[in-house]
């Protein structure tokens, strides 16, 4: 007989809470989100002799206030869900700081089981703690462990499974918090009680506290229970309030804050941990910040590292990318060899294999870039970045953590945005991600650059590399300015404070990158994976249907017979080269074809839209074939080439072989420098393609955000093209 | 011993927090990181753009920007 016990996993950022997670439920994990909002929920089972242990992995947090996403989570998991034991997980060299919130799970009073981490890190530290001792001040069990290489954790399963099954209830410890406070609380607590007020759901004297402590979610709850009442304890708070600032020049939340620092100094004065070292000893981590974050130095060798991990992403992902590419060209090619002519072909062939391929392709570049971040960020590095950026970035409204996002984007000409948005994630303040994850499509990512290659080659040949890095700086420029815009209107509000903490370097494990980046991996292909296929099929739609007219396809075919008639005539004898004249006649074949599929574009939905589109487009100077191709490029960013040379009767264009629609462009009377530079701005700026739609929805919690993204960005982009057009057109 | 606000602290100087004299969410963020009065911490180094600090406090290294450093009152050591 099996039975299942649920507990959840709980501790600070960087205590080796994920470690721990993974060492105790292997690769088996559930990814999810926790209801309605973006924090990530994993779970996991562990299997100790006949029983499962189901474990909740909660977000790391440093307390249990309400002030941020993570926080009100994993408070709400713990009240409304009960688990029934929390595993507390504590960095051993930082213990004191860790116990900040123990001390809150003791004011809930769920049981707890510590887990104290990274027992051979404090060892060498030189720090020596008593778990037994500890356990006997806390009352709960300490169980020293290893996560990275699995010391004790089967011990601390067997603790967690023996709690389980001996406490039942809470318990709330009250600690004290100094007279005035304690007094208040009493008071609060009894009124509480007598009109059960909440405590349906929270133990009472946690409600006086969180009154004391102006936590929002609470008094919003309490108001709309009884607001009578909740104003009679917000006075009394207020009354203490005025009090402790008359007395003391404090708050109550920061006498409660310092009581409960007291409270775990008090027990780790009583022989609990005893330093060998000298405290002005250096550690490791600390020599090695002394180069990398040094004034000089550091910044340097930041850049090496940014511009490594671009190089290792973008290089060593190329093959694998290019074999997909010829795995669904293939797949195409099969595909158009077995289908009959027709619609179902057309579908199957450019609609889904298309769209599927466009997304899949992505695969191994997303793989390599959250290798690479996540050698960053569990070595403890990224922390350093941030912490050397955010001087800059906090200019225009962010935070150093959004350094990464813009450079995986393309900062470095040549990124991709979708893993971008997708790293927006290490940004714990929600304005600044949102900022982030709104502006980081601005840059030059993969699929932009052969279009930015091939309108400057055409146009502005003579300076090609220096135009290449001005849109490059341009890109930096815009995404940090609308970024600030964004902050000043949308996203208004004060810099969320950005205290951040330095991990020691770790060197990162294997199996932690795999899972890591695995699971990235696999949300990326399950998210847009879904709803890219559809978008490509309607976007496919859109460009065939409807069909040309059957009198314009019989006049088509007519031009086509006509031509294969004469090349009938000059057939040649055997041995003899093809002459000229025949290769003259294939060349208005496929001239033929070309135009056909021209005429077929500007017939489609997509032509009809482009077409109604100039009265508007022109004032930017685009034409109805620019725009056929803008709206391609919605889809995907390669599509711009490949439309616009469709429009132009070129056949697809190759991004790689795209001489010819260059010549075409140069030459074509309807273009130039100006209206280059206008279409070069529009296609940088405008909507992201779909992919990076979907992310940005995914990421941000809602579909209002990536339909902002679109529709804000066109308008920007779009008023950028008019301005420069205009003025250009002026000025020549 | 002189009190100074964090934010004046040089490199590789030692005090012990007297005040945090700031509540609300940057309070609170402060005090959860472990500096609150009482706490020891040293001044590890500055950022290449002298902002933001980073300090050790209980075994752990934080970097706070200085706008948020002018709300902590530390009682410094003579050097």
């Amino acid at each position: 007989m099996s039975a299942n016990i649920k507990i959840a996993l709980a501790g600070n950022p960087n205590s080796g809470k994920t470690t721990l997670f993974n060492a105790l439920t292997g690769a088996r994990q559930h990814v999810g989100n926790y209801p309605g909002v973006t924090v990530e929920k994993k779970e996991g089972n562990y299997h100790l002799d006949n029983l499962t242990i189901n474990i909740v992995d909660l977000p790391g947090t440093y307390s249990l206030t309400a002030y941020s996403e993570e926080e009100v989570v994993a408070r709400d998991f713990l009240i409304f869900d009960k688990p029934q034991v929390i595993v507390n997980i504590i960095d051993a060299a930082n213990l004191e700081r860790n116990l900040y919130l123990t001390t809150q799970f003791f004011e809930l009073g769920i049981p707890v089981v510590i887990a104290l981490n990274m027992i051979d890190v404090a060892r060498d530290r030189g720090i020596e703690i008593k778990a037994d001792r500890l356990a006997d001040f806390l009352g709960v069990p300490v169980v020293p462990i290893v996560a990275r290489s699995g010391f004790g954790t089967q011990k601390l399963m067997e603790e967690t499974v023996r709690v389980a099954s001996k406490v039942k209830e809470w318990h709330p410890k009250a600690i004290s918090y100094g007279e005035d406070i304690d007094s208040t609380l009493l008071d609060l607590a009894e009124k509480i009680e007598a009109d059960n007020f909440l405590t349906a759901d929270y133990p009472s004297r946690w409600i006086a506290i969180k009154y004391l402590e102006n936590d929002q979610q609470i008094l919003d709850k309490g108001r709309e229970e009884d607001s009578s009442l909740s104003t009679c304890l917000e006075d009394k708070v207020a009354d203490l309030t005025r009090h402790l600032s008359d007395t003391m020049e404090t708050y109550p939340e920061a006498m409660v804050a310092d009581h409960r620092y007291g409270y775990i100094k008090g027990i780790l004065k009583k022989g609990v941990i005893a330093h060998k070292y000298d405290r002005d000893r250096l550690y490791t981590s600390d020599r090695i910040d002394k180069v990398l974050t040094n004034r000089f130095l550091g910044p340097l060798f930041m850049g090496l590292v940014l511009l490594g991990l671009y190089k290792f992403t973008f290089s060593y992902s190329e093959l694998p990318v290019s074999w997909l590419e010829s795995f669904f060209a293939l797949l195409a090619q099969v595909a158009d060899g077995l289908l009959p002519d027709g619609p179902l072909k057309s579908l199957i062939v450019s609609g889904i294999i298309g769209g599927v391929g466009g997304v899949l392709g992505f695969v191994p570049l997303i793989m390599f870039m959250f290798f690479g971040i996540a050698i960053l960020e569990d070595s403890g590095y990224l922390a350093r970045v941030a912490f050397m950026m955010d001087r800059i970035f906090r200019i225009f409204g962010l935070n150093g953590s959004s350094v990464m996002a813009y450079i995986v984007s393309g900062g470095i000409a040549g990124g991709c945005a979708v893993p971008g948005v997708m790293a927006t994630r290490t940004l714990r303040s929600p304005k600044e991600r949102m900022a982030t994850l709104l502006t980081a499509p601005f840059m030059n990512c993969g699929a932009k650059l052969p279009v930015l290659a091939l309108l400057i080659g055409a146009f502005f040949s003579e300076n090609q590399a220096g135009y290449m890095f001005f849109f490059t700086l341009l890109a930096w420029s815009v995404a940090l300015l609308v970024a600030k815009f964004l902050r000043l209107t949308i996203l208004r509000g004060d810099a969320t404070p950005f205290v951040l903490e330095l991990p020691p370097y770790r060197f990162p494990t294997l199996k932690g990158l795999m899972i890591h980046t695995w699971e990235k991996t696999w949300q990326y292909i399950k998210k847009a994976g879904t709803v890219i296929l559809g978008i490509s099929i309607i976007i496919w739609a859109m460009m065939t249907y409807p069909g040309l007219p059957e009198s314009e396809k019989a006049q088509f075919e007519a031009q086509r017979h006509a031509v294969e008639a004469s090349v009938a005539e000059f057939e040649p004898l055997p041995g003899d080269t093809v002459p000229g004249a025949v290769e003259e006649l294939q060349k208005r074949l496929v001239a033929i074809d070309r135009e056909e599929a021209e005429r077929g574009l500007r017939h489609s939905v997509a032509g009809r839209v482009g077409t109604a589109l100039e009265s508007v487009s022109q004032l930017a100077g685009f034409d109805w074939r620019t725009n056929i191709a803008l709206i391609g490029g919605i889809a995907a960013k390669e599509v711009v080439l490949s439309t616009l040379g469709t429009a132009y009767s070129l056949g697809e264009v190759d991004p790689g072989e795209s001489g010819s629609l260059a010549k075409t462009l140069a030459a074509d009377p309807g273009w130039n420098p100006v209206k280059a530079l206008s279409v070069l701005l529009f296609i940088s700026y405008y909507a992201p393609c779909f992919v990076t739609v979907v992310c940005i929805s995914k990421e941000a919690g809602s579909w209002k955000w990536g339909a902002f993204s679109m529709v804000f960005n066109t308008i920007f982009a779009f008023a950028l093209a008019i301005l420069v057009f205009q003025i250009g057109s002026l000025i020549s | 011993m002189p009190r100074v606000m964090l934010r004046e602290m040089k490199k590789n100087q030692r005090g012990t927090i007297t005040a945090v004299k700031q509540g609300g969410e940057m309070g609170r963020r402060i005090r959860d990181m472990g500096l609150v009065p009482g706490s020891e911490i040293k001044i590890q180094g500055r950022a290449p753009l002298y902002d933001p600090v980073a300090l050790r406090v209980m075994g752990s290294v934080l970097t706070l920007r200085n706008n948020e450093a002018d709300f902590i009152e530390v009682e410094v050591e003579e050097q």
